[in-house]
């Protein structure tokens, strides 16, 4: 098991490398001068040139290269040509927003969508099935903005419940924090409401005609039981697989709904550097989403080992 | 209590509208007395199950209802019983064990708290009563080190411990009847001759009634007090062992148990046509592990020697996990041998290419044990035969005629080619799987458990079609199978494989009388009802 982990974690240092390649070819690609952008629009090309030059963008490409692995590797993220900070201090003041708003949004979205999925696996056929998948297909289908702008005109604007946008941090209070999130987690969670009550109805259902849930209701258990400790504990390893996906695809979403609830986290940093092509920013941003994404891959795949004991690694 | 513990009045189970019949079961009496093993037999579709589920309350919501009649246990009727009654039964004055072992435990529960659960819904007891109770009903199923299998899942696990741990959950708290559904088909003989003998000392020292459902008279012979035959939902005939396995009085009893194979072999004539098939120290290993992994192998086949000549029938028999289906699909060549030869028209094929070995694919075919699951229920019949013959270069019309040709030959009608494998039954599938595999001009046929899944009556008679085939292609067949009766009828030498290794090789009729390895002679005491000779009446 530990030799399975640490095999893991050494795999990602190749997937690791192959992105940052990637990330740091494609921006020197794209058109787009840092030095014009941050000189402004009346500096002449001498000034220009000069600030080429302090942000070493005037070394060849593959010497920017290899000085920008070297400081990864000890540890040293760069700084923003633009904000004036290390990328590192940028990073760890966006990264709770973010976090409280992808934690909020997949706790929210687990706590529906497998009740709601059991539920219609149980009464298939029935209308409660036919409702909770009609749900699902417009969960699917309705964009992400306009569930945002829907949500935010009935319940911040009209009913006044919750506030416009904004974001209020954890360390000023609890309720303030969770209020501020509440609309934009619930917008967030519907997508993944409906792709986890999908497959939570699917894997359930596929269980539910196996033969020891007849042996368990030969048993005298009732049906509450037999659906929540023997059905779903064995039709949980392809939930957990979507979960973990959900998870990797929200580090995505998020760059949209934090732009819809003006949230100051990694989403938005990540748009206003890209629009300042502050490099080392997008660089360091890229990485640690795509570090992330293996991290959660692993742990969904671990996680496996605690539902069904016959997968060992 | 002096009366019975089971009465059945009547019992009536309607089938949903578009059903064979109307009823599944229809006016079912029969009664289980206190400490008495009543078994009820019948082919498939007999109703013998869904009585068993209609007691227990078990039927498919939505699809089968008891429509009349009663069912009285201890003088209660269950049919009339409330959800939360018939809960309260089930596993305290009720319980049920089932076919597959495998399946009917909870693979991601640990047996030990798949026990105690029975405990946990019935009883007020503490957690180190309910204990206590579970290893000492493990105990008392003779379950090796009940502490060590508490914590054991049901896939670390032997099939018969797997049996033993449903057992043990079905008596826990003593109930007066058991139902068996079926509990010692998925088994070997070996572990079936075990587990029929721990049901009948448990029923014995408990005196509990069992309810026995079984198809196989061999099991009937060797534990049933009484017997309930049923046909299509009815109930034809019923009294006591003796009387209707040694007089049995309607046509149906008579031709079920004539269908029963003796275990003594049939007399069949030295072959002596050419090798058709050798195999030289074939072995087969698997695992080995990769590049960080423990190596873990498991030498599945062994310096397998065998050799079959044209127009003879070799049978492999052994039990799971011996190693003779292994053998086959290494033959075949659908796994790769890990080392030894397979010699077949004088050149070895055991290493050759996937492009080299295309031509010999032809030369040896298989038929499987399952033929619910082997021919693709999206195709018809007919696409399923030709397809073969096609690959081959045949022309589409010559393989069509030889399809219908095939058809007549196997005893189904030509015209049903058009047809999709559902709108057969299982006999018939398992012809039209032979129809298949002799489309393609085999001269070698491995018949890989193909008559396992049948019936006992259809498994007669597509026993004498493959005999009949044989003899008419002069084709050199391979007979996998783990019934002694089956091999004793259809073999001209035998070949008994254990844990990957030929363990005696010779003449069926020199096997049966006087087996050499003491495996071999494990295996014949196992055989069900092999002390008793049943009727043989016209």
């Amino acid at each position: 098991m530990l030799s399975y982990i640490l095999r893991r974690l050494a795999a990602t240092v190749p997937v690791l490398f192959t992105v940052a390649v990637m990330v740091f070819l494609m921006l020197r690609l794209t058109p787009g001068d840092p030095a014009a952008i941050i000189a402004g629009d009346n500096a002449t090309s001498q000034q220009i040139l000069d600030i080429r030059t302090k942000l070493g963008l005037e070394q060849p490409v593959l010497q920017q290269f290899f000085i920008w692995l070297g400081s990864i590797l000890r540890g040293d993220l760069g700084e923003s040509f633009f904000f004036r900070k290390t990328v590192w201090e940028l990073i760890s003041e966006r990264i709770e927003p973010t976090l409280s708003l992808a934690v909020l949004t997949i706790v929210l979205a687990v706590i529906i969508a497998i009740p709601l999925g059991v539920v219609a696996a149980y009464r298939q056929g029935t209308w409660v099935d036919r409702l909770v998948m009609g749900f699902s297909v417009i969960g699917f289908s309705v964009p992400v903005f306009v569930v945002g702008y829907l949500l935010v005109y009935i319940f911040a604007v009209k009913l006044g419940w919750f506030p416009v946008q904004g974001y209020q941090r954890i360390s000023g209070g609890l309720g303030p924090w969770f209020r501020s999130l509440v609309l934009p987690a619930f917008t967030l969670s519907v997508i993944y409401v409906a792709l986890i009550a999908r497959m939570t109805r699917t894997s359930v259902l596929e269980v539910l005609s196996e033969d020891y849930i007849r042996t368990a209701r030969a048993k005298g258990q009732t049906e509450v039981k037999v659906l929540f400790q023997h059905a779903l504990k064995n039709a949980a390893v392809p939930i957990v697989t979507v979960v973990g996906i959900g998870i990797a695809l929200l580090i995505g979403g998020v760059v949209v709904t934090e732009s819809v609830y003006s949230i100051p986290g990694l989403g938005r940093l990540t748009v206003d550097a890209v629009l300042a092509r502050d490099f080392p920013v997008i660089q360091a941003i890229i990485l640690s989403f795509s570090f992330v994404y293996v991290l959660i891959n692993l742990l969904v795949d671990l996680s496996y080992t605690i539902f069904d004991p016959r997968i060992r690694y | 209590m002096s009366g019975p513990i089971l009465e059945i009045r009547n019992l009536t189970v309607g089938l949903p509208k578009g059903g064979d019949r109307a009823n599944a079961v229809e006016n079912v009496s029969f009664h289980v007395n206190p400490g008495e093993i009543v078994c009820v037999v019948g082919e498939s579709g007999s109703g013998k199950s869904v009585t068993a589920h209609s007691v227990m309350g078990l039927l498919p919501k939505g699809q089968l209802k008891a429509t009349g009649g009663e069912i009285l246990l201890e003088g209660e009727n269950v049919l009339t019983a409330t959800p939360s009654r018939l809960r309260a039964l089930r596993g305290t004055r009720m319980s049920m064990i089932f076919q597959e072992p495998m399946t009917a435990l909870n693979p991601v529960v640990t047996c030990g708290a798949q026990i105690d659960e029975v405990l946990q819904i019935h009883t007020d007891l503490g957690a180190a009563e309910r204990k206590e109770k579970v290893l000492a009903v493990m105990n008392s199923v003779s379950l090796p080190d009940p502490e060590k299998m508490f914590d054991a899942y049901p896939h670390q696990l032997s099939g018969g411990q797997r049996q033993r741990i449903m057992i043990a959950q079905a008596l826990v708290l003593d109930p007066a009847l058991l139902i068996a559904d079926e509990p010692t088909t998925a088994l070997d003989v070996t572990t079936q001759a075990q587990i029929l003998k721990l049901v009948s000392e448990m029923q014995e020292r408990r005196g509990t009634g069992v309810l026995f459902i079984t198809h196989d008279f061999g099991v009937v012979a060797e534990i049933a007090h009484r017997v309930v035959v049923m046909q299509k939902g009815h109930v034809v005939e019923a009294g006591t062992a003796n009387e209707v396995l040694k007089n049995p009085q309607h046509p149906y009893t008579k031709m079920l148990i004539n269908a029963v194979p003796p275990l003594t072999p049939a007399v069949r004539d030295e072959k002596t046509g050419p090798v058709a098939l050798e195999t030289v120290k074939l072995c087969k290993v698997y695992g080995g592990g990769g590049f960080f992994q423990k190596k873990r192998e498991v030498r599945a086949a062994s310096d397998v020697d065998i050799r079959v000549r044209r127009g003879e029938t070799l049978g492999i028999v052994g039990e799971s996990g011996s190693g003779k289906s292994t053998v086959a699909r290494c033959i075949a060549r659908l796994i790769e041998p890990s080392s030894g030869g397979i010699v077949v028209d004088n050149m070895d094929i055991a290493r050759l290419s996937e492009r080299q070995l295309r031509p010999h694919r032809k030369h040896c075919q298989i038929v499987f044990q399952d033929p619910y699951r082997s021919l693709n229920p999206r195709r018809s019949v007919g696409a399923s035969i030709v397809e073969g013959p096609m690959n081959f270069g045949v022309s589409a019309d010559a393989a069509h005629a030889k399809a219908r040709d095939l058809m007549k030959l196997v005893g189904l009608s030509p015209d049903a080619l058009d047809r999709y494998p559902h709108q057969f039954s299982g006999g018939q599938r398992q012809r039209i799987c032979i129809a298949r595999a002799l489309a393609m001009e085999p001269e070698i046929l491995i018949a890989d458990e193909a008559v396992s899944a049948l019936d006992v009556s259809v498994q007669a008679q597509v026993l004498d079609l493959l005999d009949d085939v044989r003899k008419k292609f002069d084709l050199a067949v391979l007979f996998i199978t783990h019934d002694l009766r089956v091999a004793a009828q259809i073999c001209d030498r035998i070949a008994v494989m254990q844990n990957g290794v030929v363990v005696e090789h010779g003449k069926t009729v020199d096997v049966f009388t006087n087996p050499q390895h003491a495996y071999t002679r494990s295996l014949f005491e196992a055989a069900p009802g092999r002390n008793f000779e049943f009727a043989r009446v016209a």
